[in-house]
């Protein structure tokens, strides 16, 4: 008998309790939980709670984004930068860069060696303070935002929902999703939290809204 | 089955109180384990606590699992067909050796001699570590308690954070000592920061995910709807695995499953806030199949039983089952907080580990589980998914007996005990007759009795006894007349003075 018989024939047979004609529609799920915990105010939940993670949070207006992304760039000294294809040419920042394309694929070597990524997302959850990337347009392969060290996300406000629930319906599962919450990290040393084990140490959200100057939230709790 | 087959619990692990005596005179551990427990602690209860709809969800959490379990069979098919149909590979594995056996081929049918590894707790559970080994094959744990653990040749002690009971200064060392043996060494001058040591581990591990061909990872969901597997970490580690082999292995229970993509809105919600305290974890990966141009070529993932049949066909039992792995239960337990999770003697420890483990290898492999706890209940109340980890408990412990029982053919000295002790309750005059007994021998030993003689040993190998008192309350209200000569006699007392 092959294992997959067999584990089946198992769980039948753990399972006899069951009644036969019961349907898995017939176990009650009861929702009612919200459907999201932030009502307004979307924008302005999720630049408070990326931040709270140390990252940083830059909102600006739409025609502010390129410079925003330029100053974020230089303020490390930032040359070679990965560049999925499809990024918005509205948010390239002005200057001389060294643009990484992705085409053909960018070797591992040379994702390690770049300064930076710029990227932009599938969507924002302000609940949780969650960037979600699904490999679309302006965002590329996965690996693209794991191996540079500095990654800047510009995303619009308007591509932030409230919360978890809500993120779910829009996302495809067929595509390769990463949910990004501040920068990578670890507590496994006496509970401390340090940013930056594997993936970049050091996020940069730009949050392009309709209004406002260009406001900094900080990077402190 | 039996119990070393599944690699679940230890071999050679004492009993659970027996194990405990030694540690719990560890002053260093119990330091780390109340410093690190109380921190989690203070954090889930802060993130919980801002969601007026908690309980909403772990009711959803709860009925969900449940659903899932009832008709896992239907689930498990359904799944297997969606991942297949996404360009995945689906392999079973009835046990430990199985699994094992599974993904030593596929990584040798890879031409390949070395893997790196999310922390899984499947994979540690079917000792794959040790059993690549011996096929030739090594693997490198990548998530940076697990590396503390693999480099120390040690055992984990938590499910989240596996090196709890070691602090920064001894991990310091074990990178000076170990990283070498492995790859590349730590920095000469390596301080103690958390943050050196991390750096340390990065540069450690980078040059092994950047020559990486074959990963093997666990599964914290499976989407049978849509064969979407989800993974939840925090260091990148996962991410790197996920997506820069040509090869990727997952080793999951079967479990594991959510009936539909939909349904993770509950458990993301559930999981982060349970388990590190944090509205949302760093990183949180899914992946249906495979996606040309992006990760993996290959995707095989291992459905693996090793116990969870039996534990299924145990109704009161396997609500244990619906464990998301977020060890809750570990870091609000009175018991866990002072024995660490080193005593419990098995890859799942603290609450969790108590109803699981003993189902998983059979109770007469893991008897002492089921009565490492007070069933205080505060796992209970924490548990995400609403496991009544206490009911289970007393479940397992009546089992214990009744096992205990089957395989004798005297009957156990607590049996008789028990029987002797049903006898005197039920007449009154024999339980007079005990207490008088019993006070007069009570005066010759003191306060308490550490140590029960010949077969009564085992009531107080985890407890001391106290001494009876010199006057039981039946003989005091027969000779006051329930209190009122008493009273009359400390008045007189006074009257005289």
């Amino acid at each position: 008998m092959s294992s997959r018989t067999e584990i089946l024939r198992r769980v039948r047979s753990a399972l006899a309790d069951v009644p036969r004609t019961e349907q898995p529609g017939d176990v009650a799920v009861p929702r009612a939980y919200r459907d999201s915990h932030v009502r307004g105010e979307e924008a302005a939940v999720f630049a408070e709670r990326v931040a709270y993670y140390r990252a940083r949070v830059v909102t600006c207006a739409p025609a502010g984004a390129p410079a925003a992304v330029a100053r974020l760039l230089g303020e490390r000294g930032a040359r070679r930068v990965v560049l999925p294809g499809g990024f918005p040419a509205d948010f390239l920042p002005p200057g001389e860069w060294s643009w990484l394309r992705d085409q053909p694929p960018l070797g591992v070597e040379e994702l390690d060696a770049a300064d930076a990524v710029l990227t932009t997302a599938a969507l924002g959850v302000a609940a949780t303070g969650t960037l979600v990337l699904d490999a679309g347009p302006g965002q590329g392969r996965r690996v693209l935002t794991l191996l540079p060290d500095h990654h800047i996300c510009v995303l619009r406000a308007e591509q932030i929902v409230g919360d978890v629930p809500e993120a779910l319906r829009l996302l495809d599962p067929y595509r390769p999703l990463t949910f990004v919450s501040g920068p990578s990290a670890t507590s496994d040393i006496e509970l401390n939290r340090v940013e930056g084990v594997h993936g970049p140490r050091r996020l940069d959200v730009v949050l392009v809204g309709e209004v406002g100057e260009i406001a900094e939230k900080g990077a402190s709790r | 089955m039996t119990g070393s087959g599944t690699n679940v619990v230890w071999l050679g692990s004492p009993s659970f109180p027996e194990a405990a005596r030694p540690l719990l005179k560890d002053e260093q551990l119990r330091g780390n384990l109340r410093r690190a427990t109380t921190t989690i602690r203070e954090r889930r209860l802060a993130v919980t606590g801002e969601l007026d709809d908690w309980e909403e969800l772990r009711t959803a959490g709860e009925a969900l699992k449940r659903r899932t379990l009832r008709h896992l069979d239907r689930y498990l098919e359904q799944l297997e067909e969606s991942v297949t149909r996404a360009g995945g590979q689906v392999h079973w594995a009835a046990d430990a050796a199985e699994a094992n056996r599974i993904v030593a081929d596929l990584v040798h049918a890879t031409g390949e001699r070395e893997v790196v590894k999310i922390k899984s707790m499947a994979t540690q559970e079917t000792g794959l570590n040790e059993a690549l080994a011996e096929a030739g094959i090594s693997a490198y744990e990548t998530d940076l308690a697990e590396l503390i653990v693999q480099l120390a040749d040690d055992r984990p002690s938590h499910i989240l954070v596996p090196a709890i009971h070691r602090n920064r200064a001894e991990i310091r060392e074990i990178f000076r000592t170990a990283m070498a043996r492995y790859g590349r060494p730590a920095p000469e001058d390596l301080s103690d920061e958390p943050k050196a040591l991390a750096e340390a581990a990065r540069l450690h591990l980078r040059e092994k995910f950047l020559r990486a061909k074959v990963a093997v990872s666990g599964a914290n969901f499976a989407v049978a709807e849509t064969g979407t597997v989800a993974v939840v970490e925090s260091e990148g580690n996962g991410r790197m695995c996920l997506t820069l082999p040509e090869t990727l292995i997952t080793v999951m229970g079967i479990e594991k499953l959510v009936p539909s993509f939909a349904d993770l809105e509950v458990f993301l919600q559930l999981l982060p806030r349970s388990s590190t305290g944090e509205r949302m974890n760093p990183y949180t990966s899914m992946w249906t199949g495979v996606t040309p141009g992006d990760g993996p070529r290959a995707f095989h993932l291992v459905l693996l039983d090793n116990g969870r049949t039996a534990t299924l066909a145990d109704r009161h039992g396997r609500q244990a089952l619906h464990c998301i792995r977020c060890s809750a239960c570990l870091n609000v337990c009175p018991v866990y907080e002072r024995t660490g999770g080193h005593a419990y003697g098995s890859v799942y420890p603290g609450p969790i580990g108590a109803v699981l483990t003993p189902q998983l290898v059979g109770v007469e492999n893991a008897a002492s589980l089921p009565f490492a706890s007070t069933l205080c209940g505060a796992c209970y109340d924490a548990c995400p998914v609403k496991i009544n980890i206490p009911e289970v408990l007393t479940h397992l412990r009546a089992e214990v007996v009744e096992a205990a029982r089957a395989r004798r053919r005297l009957p156990t000295a607590e049996a008789v005990v028990m029987k002797a002790a049903g006898s005197v309750l039920a007449s009154p005059a024999r339980l007079a007759a005990a207490q008088k007994a019993a006070s007069l021998g009570g005066r010759l030993l003191g306060h308490s009795v550490r140590r029960l003689p010949g077969p009564l040993s085992g009531w107080t190998d985890s407890r001391d006894l106290p001494v009876p008192p010199a006057e039981s309350f039946r003989a005091w209200w027969k000779r006051t007349d329930g209190g009122r000569q008493d009273e009359n006699d400390k008045k007189d007392q006074k009257e005289g003075t």
